[in-house]
């Protein structure tokens, strides 16, 4: 376990500010304590100072997470999210995505959302934007990229696939052994 | 008399039915077209007719200007020699006398090597070798170096022992000897000069041999002897009465204190995310060109007049632009994102 060099830190922030833009600072920089990003075994964990202390005192081996574990940095050194993140990045999110609940099934099933499943999209939104997904009823289902902008999801054919999919609280069951 | 009338006639007609089919091959230029068969190009210095230009169905113009143009380019090819190859007609085109710009940038200079640089400097000119000399032994011509070459000293028959050399050394390994040094000097120099001209620093520029070596030297060359085998001198053994030989240190990965001043951490997780923020372009183009569209749109309203009165904002960033100023929504600010 080891706090992030600042190049990882530079490529994690980088892969956050796409969902949640400037609102990583709220991450960082918490008024009910003291919360901190640690590397452990290719993988970025948050929790607070106390559990990282407590979590130090285990060897490499025997440790097998602590915190939540927001992703993994991949071979070639790029930053992938987890759906573990989720519970962070859907409160700061500044772009979201509601769903049709006839839809909600064939995401959360790890397909991408087509126009005809697209409820309701953030305003503005530009193309290979990260954004948040919800259900109608305001319950984060998970993460993706936008396909389309807002203005060409407004002309596009029912078909057409809206956001791309990425993550989704379907793994949770579906990948229940090597999801964290 | 009347038939041979109507004859002529429908004759005539015919005739001027088949020409207006085909447009005349003729075209005449009131400025003579520049032609550079070699490259199939013309080049029409011709004023355009402005009327015929701004008209709305200048595609006829533009369509008819161009077919004359082609219609005398090819005259031109025609007039070329031509040869025949089974069915096919061809003409040779003239190499061409327009320049056109290389496609690549020009290749570097190579870089001088050390004494190149010297015989400029002292204006020494190399003088040109025949490839093959006389050879007064086999009496015929033999190539200057290399192989077989003529006058070779190293093959000599008999040496003289120089007045005061030992009388017991072997001339012949000496030569053998003098020639593989100057062999390996040249192949020095040849590397050296890479060096010099290549970017990179070259560890080993301390290890080149000399007559005379310092002890500094020695000992360097040894420690790096001992550490250049395929367990890193793992298994080397030590000479008697060695010094302890230094391992040369790798690079190793510094990582901060994971116990440590966690607000420093903060700190530096505030400063790169204030960097990537400084890097961020701040104008969204999104937004400028709906914002710069609204603006024109007001802004002809209320030229007509019909609609709503300029707004206040609206004036003072047109008299903004109008004194060379840039407007604000085009400096952008915070990139705007708002929420449905």
């Amino acid at each position: 376990m080891r706090p992030l060099t600042d190049e990882e830190t530079k490529t994690f922030f980088e892969k956050l500010s796409h969902y949640i833009g400037e609102n990583i600072k709220l991450l960082i920089d918490r008024p009910d304590g003291i919360y901190c990003f640690r590397y452990h075994k290719d993988r970025v964990y948050y929790c607070k100072e106390t559990l990282m202390k407590f979590a130090s005192n285990f060897g490499r081996d025997h440790l097998i997470s602590f915190g939540t574990n927001f992703g993994k940095f991949t071979k070639t050194g790029k930053f992938r999210l987890h759906v573990t993140a989720l519970d962070f990045l859907a409160p700061y999110a500044k772009f979201k995505v509601w769903l049709k609940s006839t839809a909600e099934q064939t995401f959360l099933y790890g397909h991408h959302v087509m126009k005809s499943g697209l409820g309701r999209i953030t305003e503005n939104t530009e193309q290979y934007q990260g954004v948040v997904v919800y259900s109608m009823s305001d319950v984060p289902l998970g993460f993706g990229v936008a396909a389309k902008s807002t203005a060409q999801c407004r002309t596009s054919d029912p078909m057409n696939i809206v956001i791309f999919h990425q993550a989704d609280i379907g793994q949770y069951i579906r990948e229940e052994d090597t999801l964290i | 008399m009347a038939d041979v009338q109507i004859d002529t006639a429908e004759i005539l007609r015919n005739v001027t039915e088949k020409d207006s089919l085909f447009k005349t091959t003729v075209v005449s230029k009131e400025i003579d077209l520049t032609l550079d068969l070699g490259n199939l190009l013309a080049v029409d210095e011709n004023v355009l007719k402005d009327k015929q230009i701004s008209a709305k169905n200048n595609s006829t113009y533009l369509l008819n200007l161009n077919r004359d143009n082609v219609q005398i380019l090819l005259n031109s090819i025609w007039e070329l020699p031509s040869e025949r190859v089974e069915d096919a007609i061809l003409v040779p085109l003239p190499p061409p006398t327009t320049e056109i710009p290389r496609e690549k940038p020009l290749p570097k200079a190579k870089k001088e090597t050390k004494w190149e640089a010297y015989a400029k400097l002292k204006g020494i000119k190399s003088k040109k070798t025949e490839k093959l000399v006389w050879d007064k032994t086999h009496q015929e011509y033999r190539p200057a170096w290399g192989y077989k070459r003529a006058n070779d000293e190293t093959k000599d028959w008999m040496i003289e022992v120089p007045a005061n050399a030992d009388p017991f050394e072997d001339q012949y390994a000496k030569r053998k000897e003098a020639k593989s040094e100057r062999v390996a000097k040249n192949e020095y120099q040849r590397l050296r000069n890479i060096a010099k001209n290549s970017k990179g620093k070259v560890p080993t520029a301390d290890l080149a041999p000399s007559l005379k070596p310092s002890k500094e030297q020695v000992n360097l060359a040894l420690s790096v002897a001992k550490t250049s085998t395929a367990s890193v001198g793992k298994f080397t053994k030590a000479l008697p009465r060695e010094n302890e030989v230094k391992k040369p240190k790798g690079k190793k990965r510094k990582f901060e204190s994971n116990t440590g001043s966690l607000s420093e951490e903060k700190e530096r997780q505030l400063s790169v995310l204030n960097m990537m923020k400084n890097k961020q372009p701040r104008l969204n183009t999104d937004v400028a060109i709906k914002q710069n569209r609204k603006e024109e749109i007001e802004q002809r309203r209320s030229q007509i007049g019909d609609g709503k009165p300029m707004s206040k904002k609206l004036a003072r960033k047109q008299a903004a632009i109008l004194s060379g100023k840039k407007s604000k929504a085009f400096k952008g600010g915070k990139r705007k994102k708002g929420r449905k």
